[in-house]
């Protein structure tokens, strides 16, 4: 945002003058926001008491930075710009004209190759360069896969703007097999590229999909029906210990306890409803915290049942239907009955494809619940409670039925949350994991499902990828961590995001009820709901 | 008898500390309709900046008398918490006040994770322990009151008269109460809305920073995750005693602060936040709008 100080001086001042008062108060402000913070650290010492450490050439570094990027950003950023929005009006090519001279056919072209060479000297890399070299390559491989695939999804975007829906479905169906593919070819062993797989479908693959499926399920009720629920992990987590406890307790089975714990989800919901619906707005939203905080409480102190902080562990695993199991020791481990060899990513795969069944699923049953009365009646009540009122629709019900719905969903994540970890303790259900939830539904452009999985895959794709950032410890030196920034980052990321798209990823809705034609409208003449 | 009354000062030293960051989120809660979520970080902050000025002159003077150090990193931590929280409004929150209700909602929800971990980067995740400041404790009839407890109740209330006045007698007060009535209004009579909403972040923090000094003087401790819990129960205290509603506020920390300690007193301590949070969800039921909070109009 610009921070004019006048309007007369700007028409004076000439961009470079300008951007040098800016960057001057850039820096003054991040001096005085970081002269405690980070030109001095408190450490312990050897007597357990706090010390001062300084570290003043880091603050200068930090400020400096501050000045410099303020400076470009005004100085050049911004008339670049707003030259730029001038140039798409005046020729027509809105933001494609950018992106076009961004996606040249020879850098594709040149990206490949270079993509295909470091595959395959991939392994003999760090003995010929040494480590930190062979570190950036790396890191220079991973991006000119991401260039090549953004060049293809650039090219074909007519065509995947058209299909998106069952490329999507198609690509998420075989994205196990094309993993454990590509890694055997890597390795030149199957059992290599089962090994290796874990990783890419364990990580990203069943986390992604876990919060597409909370996400979808919270788009319920906060996209559709228009409650805004700050407590939805509440749900998630009555789900995760009611398979826990009655799976370990009871031997009860993963496929009899998933239905159970949907519909103990669905209880609490009504429950937690019941009471509190004639609440509005932010009301609403303080009490269903208030509810998360007091269940989490409840399992961290109710010990004889839930063994508190510590958790339950030794959750049984998932079966396959019954037929074969993933415990190597049993007589019908899948391994034994197809004469395959023993890998632990078997279920692992089977896992991700359970979670992309019960997402399709709540995406099925969101779509379809959208055209019944239902979902036209959580639609109406979050574009205008009162009309819906005096048009007869009983609130108090539909609302029940957005919340427990919503919350059979986070049942079912719960149950398979747990089966997937076989651990489960209060720590996973604190306030941040449904602030996150939260803001996937937002970024994503509310009630829009595939806005949300887009944003989940890049919100939590993208704080998994900083785990993988290993080169960064050759610039920054041993100690570095990567993984301590990954919230830091997530945080402004959110902020950023909002900043620049805040109707989310797909800010248009498209009516279900419509005369003759469906057109999608656009986010500015929708209402998001208030309470 | 004195078990109670004993209690009942414990009460209201809490009740103090949620109260001053209560006003915080109802202020601007009041002006812009927001839930500044990063608030309860914003007093974390404040915490840390007491620590480091108490480390700072620690290091640079022999000693220090108690109430001139209290006083300065009191100070010290208003101006930087207020920095902190005047460039969050700018950069996060302003650019979004035209969008819809949701939009600054995820953003605060955003800075709220950013700050407690740029806190958990710089300083450590460790638990930061200091040497009491004040340990003087006095007895009467059987009620042990301490130094640090009369402090805290002393400065909240002498905060509160200031803070009383600011609002509701002179011009900068009128100038919140007519945005918070009506923001479009009293742009056309000429208060500049951006500024008045700028000062009362910068109130809402200061206030913030002196809960997190008297945090820090009262349990000596402090760590980057320490925002969240009282950020969550002063914000319980602000819905509770009505939200919007600076009394309402107060009355809400001080309920929340009595609730805690009986309750940790005469039941169990487990379940003193349980109790907080249910009580919240009681009151609610019944007065829709909190205690002292007004009702909301619908007009069609």
């Amino acid at each position: 945002m610009a921070v004019t100080v006048s309007s007369e001086r700007d028409t004076v001042a000439s961009p470079v003058q300008r951007a040098f008062r800016e960057a001057l108060y850039a820096g003054a402000i991040s001096l005085g926001l970081f002269v405690l913070f980070i030109g001095l650290k408190t450490d312990q010492n050897i007597s357990n008491q706090l010390i001062l450490v300084t570290r003043w050439w880091l603050l200068i570094t930090v400020v400096v930075l501050t000045m410099l990027g303020r400076f470009f950003y005004i100085a050049y950023g911004q008339p670049f710009m707003a030259n730029q929005k001038i140039a798409n009006v005046a020729t027509g090519l809105l933001p494609a004209s950018v992106a076009s001279r961004f996606f040249l056919l020879p850098a594709f072209i040149g990206a490949i190759v270079l993509a295909v060479v470091l595959f395959v000297f991939g392994g003999a890399l760090p003995g010929l360069v040494g480590d930190g070299l062979a570190g950036y390559l790396q890191f220079l491989r991973a991006l000119a896969v991401i260039y090549a695939l953004a060049c293809v999804i650039f090219y074909f975007r007519a065509y995947i703007h058209d299909n998106f829906t069952k490329l999507g479905v198609t690509a998420l169906v075989l994205y196990p097999i094309l993993v454990v593919g590509v890694l055997s070819l890597m390795s030149w062993s199957f059992v290599g590229g089962l090994q290796g797989s874990l990783k890419w479908i364990d990580n990203f693959g069943i986390q992604i999909l876990i919060y597409v499926m909370l996400a979808w399920g919270l788009n319920i009720v906060v996209g559709l029906a228009g409650l805004l629920d700050l407590g939805y992990v509440a749900f998630y987590a009555v789900g995760a210990y009611a398979y826990a406890l009655l799976g370990s307790h009871y031997g009860l089975s993963f496929w009899i306890l998933l239905p159970a714990a949907g519909a103990m989800a669905a209880f609490w919901g009504v429950m937690l409803g019941f009471p509190v619906l004639r609440l509005r707005g932010d009301y609403l939203a303080i009490v269903t915290l208030a509810f998360g905080e007091i269940i989490r409480l409840v399992l961290i102190n109710w010990r004889e049942v839930t063994n508190g902080s510590a958790g339950i562990s030794g959750i049984p695993k998932v079966t396959f239907f019954g037929l074969m199991t993933f415990n190597s020791t049993d007589p019908n481990y899948i391994g034994k009955v197809l004469h395959i060899a023993q890998s632990s990513a078997y279920y692992k795969i089977f896992l991700y494809y359970l979670i992309l069944a019960l997402a399709l699923l709540t995406a099925f049953v969101t779509i379809r619940l959208r055209r019944m009365p239902v979902g036209r009646a959580w639609e109406a009540l979050r574009e205008d409670e009162i009309a819906c009122r005096s048009l007869g629709i009983n609130t108090t019900t539909t609302k029940l039925t957005a919340f427990a719905t919503g919350a059979m969903f986070g049942g079912f994540a719960g149950a398979f949350f747990s089966a997937r970890q076989g651990f489960v303790s209060p720590e996973s259900f604190v306030f941040l994991e449904s602030a996150i939830i939260l803001a996937i539904v937002v970024l994503g452009g509310m009630g829009s499902l595939v806005g949300i999985a887009v944003a989940a895959m890049v919100m939590i794709g993208g704080t998994e990828a900083l785990r993988e950032l290993d080169f960064l410890k050759q610039v920054f030196g041993k100690d570095f961590t990567p993984e301590l920034y990954r919230m830091l980052l997530f945080g402004m990321a959110m902020v950023i995001v909002m900043l620049w798209k805040p109707r989310g990823f797909v800010g248009s809705r498209e009516p279900t009820a419509f005369l003759k034609e469906r057109r999608a409208v656009s986010s500015s003449f929708t209402k998001e709901g208030h309470g | 008898m004195q078990y109670f009354v004993q209690q009942l000062i414990n009460g209201l030293t809490l009740g103090s500390i949620y109260g001053l960051i209560a006003i915080g989120y109802t202020m601007v809660y009041g002006i812009i309709g927001m839930i500044n979520f990063a608030h309860g970080d914003i007093f974390m902050v404040g915490a840390f900046a007491a620590l480091v000025v108490f480390l700072i002159l620690g290091a640079l003077f022999y000693s220090v008398p108690v109430v001139l150090a209290l006083l300065i990193m009191m100070i010290v931590a208003m101006l930087l918490t207020s920095l902190y929280n005047w460039t969050i409004e700018k950069v996060a929150y302003r650019p979004l006040r035209g969008s819809f209700r949701l939009a600054p909602l995820i953003t605060a929800i955003g800075m709220s994770i950013a700050l407690s971990n740029f806190i958990q980067v710089t300083q450590g995740p460790r638990n930061k322990p200091i040497p009491p400041m004040v340990s003087q404790v006095y007895n009467i009839n059987g009620i042990s009151v301490s130094l640090k407890q009369i402090i805290i109740v002393i400065v909240t209330a002498l905060l509160l008269a200031l803070f009383w006045y600011l609002v509701n007698r002179t011009s900068l007060g009128r100038a919140q109460r007519a945005c918070e009535q009506d923001r479009k209004m009293a742009a056309l009579l000429g208060v500049d809305v951006d500024r008045t909403i700028s000062i009362t972040f910068i109130m809402g923090a200061a206030l913030a920073a002196v809960a997190g000094t008297l945090f820090l003087m009262y349990y000596g401790v402090i760590a980057f995750s320490d925002g969240f819990v009282p950020g969550v129960k002063a914000f319980t205290a602000a819905v509770l005693g009505g939200i919007g509603s600076l009394p309402g506020a107060v009355l809400g920390g001080l309920l929340i602060g009595f609730i805690e300690s009986m309750w940790s007193a005469y039941f169990s301590i487990d379940y003193k936040d349980v109790a907080a949070f249910s009580i919240l969800a009681i009151v609610l039921i019944f007065l829709p709008s909190g205690i002292l909070g007004r009702p909301e109009v619908e007009k069609v």
